[in-house]
């Protein structure tokens, strides 16, 4: 099969390709590689919350969990990260019907909730640095900003790698390809949603409790 | 005849709108009523920290399920071998850190502590 003709493949061609016959086997296999990655990056997360867990009475005279939380903003975060995840969750579904549009539709609306959830989290943590409780205030505050920090650093590239791929769908439409990064980039996204349940839980709502 | 039988069953597992609407309800119903008892403080500390706790490992399955799939594979189920070992891994991990920790804690006073950093050339607390 020469290059033309895999350009010129009709559509329906590709989608029964890609997502009929073959479908279940050939997203599979293309995401079991990414699949271990998750995983062991869900071991290095479960590394930081031992040294928070360890770490998290060490407040040596600085401010507690219970003084510098907002549970509020928090609630919000975690709500818009979660809507976020269930609306890449649609893109992959738009993606296997073969609606580009409704991909590229999802893919804003996952961005800007993905985008509002970064905003709160930086937000707080400036916040928490101008009032001067920084990592370097207290053992505590050092695990906290590290595993909530990792957390928003892979928020961040999470937001780069879809925004990469709304402009390879709107230039090149949903090929083998895209469908594949597509797939491996919902996967992240419902990762990161996942290791975000137990920030909320543990830090935030564990801490505010005063444990 | 078997491989219409096992396309159809590929498509009866195969994630649709309905499994990704339900999880999607099911952890806002998890987030929610665990943000709720927090705040309200309706029962003791201890029954707090159990309940949020709980609903935190329901929503991690919930969103394993109906968002990552995890389970839907078809055999054999290398996803699932890779995240039990994982899942032992971080047990391990987690378990044995403050398990470790605290016995440390336990085993030294301050007054150790204050001493052992004076013969260390530390000057103390």
């Amino acid at each position: 099969m020469d290059e033309l003709e895999v350009k010129t493949i009709s559509h329906k061609k590709l989608l029964n390709r890609l997502y009929k016959k073959e479908a279940p086997k050939f997203f599979e296999t293309a995401s079991f590689g990414f699949f271990v990655y998750l995983m062991t990056d869900l071991v290095l997360f479960a590394s930081l919350f031992a040294v928070y867990a360890v770490l998290e009475g060490n407040t040596f005279g600085g401010p507690s969990g219970q003084q510098i939380f907002n549970l509020n903003n928090v609630l919000i975060e975690t709500l818009a990260l979660l809507t976020s995840s269930f609306t890449m969750g649609l893109a992959i579904l738009s993606m296997k019907k073969g609606h580009r549009n409704k991909v590229l539709l999802y893919l804003v609306i996952s961005f800007l909730l993905g985008a509002v959830f970064l905003t709160i989290e930086m937000n707080e943590f400036s916040h928490l640095i101008s009032i001067g409780d920084s990592w370097r205030r207290s053992g505590f505050l050092s695990a906290f900003f590290v595993l909530v920090g990792t957390h928003g650093l892979h928020i961040t590239v999470g937001l780069i790698w879809m925004a990469i791929m709304f402009f390879k769908v709107l230039k090149s439409g949903l090929s083998e390809s895209n469908a594949r990064r597509l797939t491996l980039m919902s996967m992240f996204w419902h990762f990161l949603d996942i290791v975000w349940i137990f920030i909320f839980t543990i830090v935030y709502l564990y801490g505010v409790l005063g444990l | 005849m078997s491989q219409i039988k096992s396309y159809n069953q590929h498509n009866k597992l195969e994630a649709n709108f309905k499994t990704y609407l339900i999880g999607f309800i099911l952890s806002l119903f998890f987030t929610l009523s665990a943000y709720f008892i927090t705040i309200k403080h309706a029962f003791t500390k201890d029954t707090i920290i159990v309940l949020i706790s709980l609903a935190a490992v329901i929503q991690f399955a919930i969103q394993l399920l109906f968002f990552l799939h995890l389970g839907k594979e078809s055999r054999p189920r290398y996803r699932l071998l890779v995240f039990s070992i994982m899942l032992l891994i971080v047990l391990i991990l987690v378990i044995g850190s403050l398990w470790i920790m605290s016995n440390l804690n336990h085993n030294m006073t301050i007054k150790q502590m204050e001493e052992y950093m004076v013969q260390q050339g530390n000057g103390g607390i």
